[in-house]
């Protein structure tokens, strides 16, 4: 077929990211060490001009593109925006980290470019092998963010684990691909749908595929048995880098999910939907209550994604549109929580200094009254306490799960989500009651950072409070 | 003619103020006291405008708010009031000014983020009372509990963390499952109205396990035995104004859900489980009664009190069950729930006022143990006046607020059984003995140290708080009428719809209750 440069036009957010990521790479050989600054004005000007044309371009009917390997439909303009926005805001809170520890270098700012791009290119993936390269390129990039404080020990070998496993699952990944392309003879999500529908779950290679998929899926997003890596990772990594990968990313496994389960394999949903069922309630119940016992805060926070993996599990295994819905829902506000907690950590850090245990969050609320409310939100928003964002999340994904007559998983689930409430108020609890050492210092940040967030924060409260926007959003992709 | 919503005005400008409250700061002013001042008593003022627009006479929601929130789910912007939820909120406006009023010179570390914490809660309890949607209903629900949780946490005693957290945790656990059941009633109700789940059909086993879910919700926040034990730990930690926020409001959020929700959608399960609920609220009212007389520390004194006056409520809204199946009987039912209603409302005078008063002798001798008080009255005679005055209205003493709403509760249980009345009425003489006997030792009697020999009597603030609730307290121990004629319509409409049965048709003979007259009557209000 003759390359139509048409199909260029929908991709344009990725070409924007693209050219960023390029320039950037360029452009720092020959910048001194004083001017690196402009690397990170030009990144947050390359997502802004990414952001706005994903608004110009989408809107209107789904459109295949490229013989069938690139779509871009509802589903892609509304998770292209979120990952570019969550993306947005971690770049902000990284930059004082980076400059305190001489770390501010283009390279950062190119990985998470890569990273980002490989996130866009799966949620507009309409074949296995789009999806799969999506993948390979966000994933290889986070390898190389989470080695990127090159003397640190630990991060070299939270990089080890995170590679070695995440090769794992990607191979797991691949294997079910191969199956399924042998069951079905194509890798295009339409095409692969249609056979499916045709041959149902007679076809004992096909079955033997899913498996390998999901369990793919259940390693990318964490999920219990498949969870190993993520705590190691969250507390081995530097924190920009955690920031990175714990927000965004799983926006972009939840698009893995729907593309590959939902567009190429609803017609055996009654099968995935059983196997969802055990990686949900088991990431609901270990990720839960794993995380009282850690005095860690980002293992803490290791453990309550996969507490919330569970929860979007429980969305995605209801197959039905409100539930798709639910589930997506539950995936963008997780990310915006995500970032906020994370975003405090890093304002927290300082020159020689990072924030690792809960106690370092002590009295901050009579350091800075306005972050400790921001942080408090965050955390109510986690326990899903109203009226918080958090809960809204909790409300839909339950509300998925009780339509199609599985009200004692709802019942598992709100009884998880009550043992989750102890660990988060122990942070409010820290932040509020506690005092703070003596000598800590002023916190100092700039106002680029509160700005952000206030917004970060601020945005899970106005969610919380008017939901039905973003929520028609999400609905309107699955109709 | 435009008419002011009001219900939104009474739930928002407390909010808005707390905000206001919060920007405004402490640089060292009072300017933030002024202003949260301010506001709680607009908020009253206008909140009075409920009373005095309400029908009486009919048992319908009034002051209706309606607008779409999130239309996908159905979900409704949805407020109203009945004369149930009416006084409950112009309560909450009230006792709000003397709480604000109560920590003026008390709260040193920021008194604006105090005051703004106690504003916000204002509006989200008006929210409760006043939600006709069940997600808006559990959304202010469950808010509640982050302002509280801050105010023990932050302006609490020594042991606050614990208590702060446990009582978050007992609360959210109660409540989780009720959301589960609001769900479900979406799902065969296809609208989250709370007027629709009143009419909702439903079978005898859906009934019992959403019963059983609004049943942890509520009873751990009246708190019932056993699920009490959050409340004299978070009482005892609270400052002043949290404890009466708690005692004289949050409790009585409990029973208001047994009204709204419990007795109304599930009548046949609340039928056939009201000796569970009879027996519970016996066990807090004698047992209770007797924890409260062992108490060395006077807040715990007071909460177990507490437990043991709600423990009237939920007997009193129970004991319908019995007289209505009884058809002789029937008088007695309405009794029941108005007695279970006005002790609500007195007893957030009377338990508002003896949290402020031990506030009072905590703010000078920092401490709550009765043995290290004797002989106040020597050095405090105003102060000592007062304490025996709402000593004696706890006591239930004829001509306070604290009789009332007794003496009907147990002439409705007198209807239903007798022995039931008599373990009832020993409160009487259980409430008088802990409660006098703490006032003897604490105010009568020697001046027992120096510390109590320099007490100061009260001052203006102090003086001020105490005698406009003590004037609330004997006025609507005197004259209860006008309480009594906002709530009756209402409770008669309830105590009809409790009485028919809602069982579907398939399942008719299992009922106890009388069965509706018409099918057509299913559809709901005329």
């Amino acid at each position: 077929m003759p390359f139509d440069a048409a199909n260029l036009f929908p991709i344009l957010p990725e070409i924007a990211i693209l050219v960023t990521a390029s320039v950037v790479l360029v452009l720092d050989l020959y910048l001194k060490e004083k001017d690196k600054d402009i690397n990170h004005t030009l990144t947050l000007i390359g997502l802004l001009v990414a952001i706005g044309l994903t608004g110009a371009v989408g809107g209107g009917e789904a459109r295949i593109l490229f013989d069938g390997n690139v779509v871009r439909d509802g589903l892609t303009d509304l998770l292209r925006g979120a990952i570019l926005v969550v993306s947005l805001l971690a770049f902000v809170y990284a930059r004082p980290w980076l400059k305190d520890r001489g770390l501010f270098v283009g390279e950062f700012y190119v990985l998470g470019l890569f990273a980002i791009l490989g996130m866009l290119i799966m949620v507009s993936a309409n074949s296995f092998l789009t999806v799969y390269l999506g993948l390979e390129l966000q994933a290889l990039s986070l390898y190389a963010l989470v080695a990127f404080d090159r003397d640190s020990k630990k991060g070299a070998e939270a990089a080890m684990k995170y590679f070695v496993l995440g090769a794992l699952g990607s191979g797991m990944l691949l294997y079910g691909v191969s199956m399924i392309y042998g069951a079905t003879g194509s890798i295009e999500f339409g095409l692969v749908a249609q056979a499916v529908a045709e041959q149902g779950m007679d076809n004992k290679v096909l079955v033997f595929g899913v498996v390998f998929l999901v369990i793919g899926v259940g390693f990318k997003f964490g999920a219990v048995p498949f969870h190993m890596w993520v705590p190691d990772i969250y507390e081995g990594a530097p924190t920009p880098a955690v920031l990175l990968l714990g927000s965004a990313p799983k926006i972009a496994a939840f698009a893995l999910a729907i593309r590959m389960l939902v567009d190429g394999l609803e017609a055996i949903q009654p099968d995935w939907q059983g196997m969802l069922l055990i990686l949900a309630v088991l990431s609901m119940g270990l990720g839960n209550l794993v995380a009282i016992a850690q005095t860690n805060i980002k293992r803490m926070l290791a453990y309550s994604t996969i507490a919330h993996v569970g929860f979007i599990f429980l969305g995605l295994l209801a197959g039905t549109a409100q539930g798709y819905a639910a589930a997506m829902f539950y995936a963008i506000v997780y990310a915006v929580m995500s970032t906020g907690a994370f975003g405090i950590l890093l304002i927290l850090s300082r020159k020689g200094f990072d924030v690792e245990n809960l106690d370092d969050l002590k009295g901050l609320n009579d350091r800075d009254s306005w972050y400790a409310a921001m942080m408090a939100l965050v955390m109510f928003s986690m326990a899903g306490v109203p009226p918080t964002v958090g809960f809204m999340a909790k409300l839909l994904v339950l509300e998925s799960v009780v339509r199609i007559d599985l009200v004692w998983l709802a019942l598992v689930a709100v009884a998880f989500s009550i043992i989750g409430a102890f660990y988060y108020l122990r942070v409010v609890k820290v932040i509020y009651f506690d005092k703070p050492d003596p000598d800590m210092p002023v916190l100092i940040t700039s106002g680029g950072v509160r700005f952000a967030m206030s917004l970060n924060g601020l945005s899970l409260l106005a969610l919380g409070l008017f939901p039905a926007t973003l929520l028609s959003w999400c609905q309107s992709v699955f109709v | 003619m435009y008419e002011l919503p009001l219900l939104t005005l009474v739930i928002w400008l407390p909010i808005i103020g707390g905000i206001v409250v919060l920007a405004s700061g402490d640089r060292g002013s009072d300017i933030s006291k002024w202003i949260a001042l301010a506001f709680a008593i607009l908020t009253f003022a206008i909140s009075l405008g409920l009373w005095t627009g309400f029908d009486a006479g009919s048992g319908q929601m009034q002051f209706v708010e309606r607008a779409a929130w999130i239309p996908t789910f159905n979900v409704e912007y949805y407020l109203g009031v009945d004369g149930i939820s009416m006084p409950l909120i112009i309560l909450t406006t009230f006792i709000t000014i003397f709480v604000i009023i109560a920590g003026w010179d008390v709260i040193t570390y920021k008194p604006s983020h105090y005051m703004a914490a106690f504003l916000i809660m204002e509006g989200v309890m008006v929210g409760v009372f006043s939600a006709l949607d069940a997600i808006l209903f559990y959304v202010f629900w469950e808010a509640m509990l982050i302002p509280m949780f801050i105010i023990i946490g932050v302006w609490g005693g020594p042991n606050r963390v614990y208590a702060t957290i446990k009582f978050f945790l007992y609360t959210f656990f109660g409540s989780v499952f009720m959301l589960v059941a609001l769900i479900y009633m979406y799902f065969q109700a296809d609208s989250f109205s709370i007027l629709d789940f009143h009419d909702l059909e439903l079978g005898m086993t859906a009934q019992i396990l959403i019963f059983v879910a609004f049943l942890l919700a509520f009873a751990v926040k009246v708190p019932m035995f056993p699920v009490h034990t959050w409340l004299p730990d978070a009482h005892v930690e609270a400052p002043t104004g949290g404890s009466v926020i708690l005692a004289a409001i949050m409790l009585k959020i409990g029973g208001y859900g047994f009204l709204r929700f419990s007795m109304p959608i599930t009548p046949d399960a609340s039928a056939s489980l009201d000796w569970l609920i009879i027996a519970l609220s016996l066990i807090a009212v004698i047992y209770i009664g007797f924890v409260a007389l062992v108490q060395q520390d006077m807040k715990k004194l007071i909460a177990y009190s507490s437990i043991a006056h709600m423990g009237f409520v939920t007997l009193g809204f129970f004991i319908v069950f019995t007289i209505i199946r009884n058809p002789e009987l029937a008088g007695g039912a309405v009794m029941g729930i108005e007695g279970g209603m006005v002790q609500m409302i007195s007893h957030g005078f009377i338990s508002g006022a003896l949290f402020l008063c031990v506030g009072v002798l905590y703010d000078r001798v920092h401490s709550r143990e009765i043995a290290d008080y004797g002989g106040v009255i020597n050095t405090m005679p105003w102060f000592g006046a007062f304490v025996v005055f709402f000593a004696m209205a706890n006591a239930g003493l004829p001509g306070t607020s604290g009789f009332v709403g007794e003496f009907m509760v147990i002439l409705a249980t007198f209807r239903a059984d007798f022995w039931w009345a008599f373990l009832a009425a020993i409160t009487l003489i259980l409430a008088a003995a802990f409660t006098l006997w703490m006032v003897k030792r604490v105010i009568f009697g020697e001046v027992k140290n120096e510390k109590v020999a320099a007490l100061q009597d009260l001052n203006r603030r102090e003086t001020l708080n105490l005698g406009v609730l003590a004037a609330a307290v004997l006025a609507l121990g005197i004259w209860p009428a006008p309480l009594m004629e906002v709530m009756h319509a209402t409770v008669e409409n309830l105590v009809a719809h409790v009485g028919e049965c809602k069982l579907p048709a398939s399942e008719a003979a299992d009922c106890v209750l009388a069965v509706r007259a018409s099918v057509a009557g299913l559809t709901g209000q005329p």
